[in-house]
């Protein structure tokens, strides 16, 4: 494992990077890297910035120092619309699909990294019956067992069905790096058994993930690697089972970890 | 068909077009209340091209729609960098500016106003609005309608998904000044005079409303809203004058209670030929 990783590719790189908001430092001189094909978990106590690094990386905030890098190329100052493109797309920890569509219509957002042509923009896809985009999108949501959602307006929906309607979404992009910020938060055992099985999908696939998560049974179950975020420094980093035995973690947690 | 039922479709024509043009920016999450500057635009370029230069008047409603577009396009883009209330009032002065300038302009007929010798009669005016309808069913049915909803449902998702979300707007807007011009200009060849007065803020503001009564969630709502405000003014003409003012009540305790509008996704659905199923 340790001598293959060696040879992988880094997939996501973040050297240096802080953030400051209002004079207070959310992220200090943080660096890390996800190998290709691995998933790395961003973990920490409330408000250790973890957040704000996905932030930072899809170019929601600029960085005040430090760089990025998505599959070798540096997106520090690139525009947030193209890093999508550089091949980083990301969920949200506060669900954030657009309520007056429907599933199918989110998830057709969700593609338009790789159908951004003028052409594509005009085509009246819905006047033909099963266009090609949207059993695309069909068969993403039946990947996920989802698929008799698909015509619901997303209001209404569970929360556990939103989260993980958000999840596909982000996968839709064609993008290599998701992040993921809390996806089980608010699901229910079956609900996080799905999800499990989804990211375990995902990574047989090749996909990078960089996965923020309270849960440690769940990060056991798909993570290789955490790094562990305290008042938006790196307290450590390694495997799990490593990990929780360091002294600053326990610190840290104060037994969070021991929760789930 | 009688000359009174010819009038009041033929303004329905008009309404439902003006509709449109302040949809489409809606559609996106920004009020135009400049959209008569655009109609003017339309109306003098086509008006000036047929006169004075003896076009005829399809050629010259088109490239003036396309003027007007293209002012919209220009004004837009720096215009569009304000949001809300700002938009709101930046396009309300554009309209205004624009109103005043045809006021000023001596080479068509400026204060005293400019008649139109072609004639567009009513056939023609019906069959552009339901151009514009189906122009507009057709559009609906796009990637391009979807990223308007999106853009004003959640611009920072749609912008980190790829969506260009000031090409998104800047196109809405276009598109709308595009559809105004294209109306405007239609409207004077059909009325054979146009005046700078005319193009004021009442002829900003109603279309507006009947979008926001229509509904913005769905392509019908525009074409709903015309039609109700349209109609139901015609009907109470008749009646004794207290009406009117049930009718405004009416029209504020609507809109207090389905702010959302007329015509709604979840409209749609209760009709629909099918209901839901949902298993958990
Ligand atoms: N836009 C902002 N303006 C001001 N402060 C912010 C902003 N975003 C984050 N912060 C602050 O930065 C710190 C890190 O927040 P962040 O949301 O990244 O934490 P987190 O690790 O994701 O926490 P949680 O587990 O609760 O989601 C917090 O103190 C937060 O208040
Ligand atoms: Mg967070």
């Amino acid at each position: 494992m340790t001598a293959k990783s060696a040879q992988r590719s880094v997939a996501l790189s973040i050297t240096g990077l802080s953030k400051s908001f209002a004079g207070v430092r959310a992220i200090d001189n943080l660096s890390f890297e996800v190998p290709e094909g691995r998933a790395v978990a961003l973990i920490g106590p409330n408000g250790a910035g973890k957040t704000t690094v996905f932030n930072m990386v899809s170019g929601v905030y600029p960085v005040d120092c430090g760089t990025i890098a998505v599959n070798g190329v540096d997106v520090t100052h690139m525009p947030s619309r193209k890093r999508i493109a550089a091949g980083v797309a990301r969920s949200f920890q506060n669900i954030r699909l657009m309520a007056h569509l429907s599933v199918l219509d989110n998830l057709l957002v969700g593609q338009h990294r790789r159908n951004a042509s003028i052409a594509a923009m005009l085509t009246p896809y819905r006047l033909v019956p099963s266009h090609r985009w949207k059993r695309e999108a069909l068969q993403a949501l039946a990947e996920s067992g989802l698929e008799a959602y698909a015509k619901e307006n997303v209001g209404a929906l569970p929360y556990g069905v939103r989260k993980r309607i958000d999840l596909v979404r982000a996968t839709l992009a064609g993008a290599n790096v998701l992040m993921l910020d809390e996806p089980a938060a608010g699901l229910n055992p079956t609900e996080t058994n799905a999800l499990r099985g989804d990211l375990q999908a995902l990574k047989a696939r090749g996909l990078t993930l960089l996965v923020v998560e309270h849960d440690m049974h769940f990060v056991d179950s798909v993570c290789e690697n955490v790094v562990v975020l305290n008042f938006g420094q790196k307290i450590a980093e390694g495997p799990l089972s490593t990990v929780r035995q360091d002294r600053l973690v326990r610190e840290a947690y104060l037994g969070v970890e021991e929760e789930a | 068909m009688s000359g009174y039922l010819t009038g009041v479709l033929v303004t329905l024509s008009f309404n439902i077009i003006a509709a449109y043009a302040v949809y489409l920016p809606i559609a996106a999450g920004q009020l135009n209340l400049g959209i008569a500057g655009f109609m003017a635009i339309g109306a003098y370029a086509a008006a000036f091209l047929t006169n004075e230069m003896s076009w005829p008047i399809w050629a010259a409603v088109l490239v003036s729609a396309g003027l007007a577009g293209s002012v919209g396009l220009m004004i837009g883009l720096p215009v569009l960098r304000t949001h809300g209330i700002y938009l709101a009032m930046a396009t309300f002065a554009l309209g205004q500016v624009i109103s005043a300038v045809f006021l000023n302009l001596e080479v068509v007929g400026g204060a005293a106003g400019y008649p139109v010798a072609a004639y567009a009669p009513p056939n023609i005016v019906f069959a552009a609005a339901a151009g514009v309808v189906g122009f507009m069913l057709l559009l609906s049915t796009t990637r391009f309608a979807l990223y308007l909803t999106a853009v004003k449902s959640d611009p920072t998702v749609a912008d980190l998904l790829g969506v260009s979300v000031r090409g998104i707007q800047a196109a809405a807007f276009t598109l709308g000044a595009m559809v105004a011009g294209f109306g405007g200009a239609l409207y004077a060849h059909h009325y054979s005079f146009i005046e700078a007065q005319h193009f004021n803020v009442m002829l900003s503001v109603f279309p507006v409303l009947y979008v926001l009564f229509g509904g913005t969630q769905t392509v019908l709502g525009p074409l709903v809203g015309a039609l109700f405000f349209t109609l139901a003014p015609e009907w109470l003409r008749a009646s004794a004058e207290w009406r009117y003012a049930l009718f405004a009540l009416f029209i504020i305790l609507f809109m207090a209670a389905r702010p959302q509008g007329l015509v709604t996704m979840s409209l749609f659905r209760l009709f629909g030929r099918r209901k839901p199923q949902v298993t958990t």
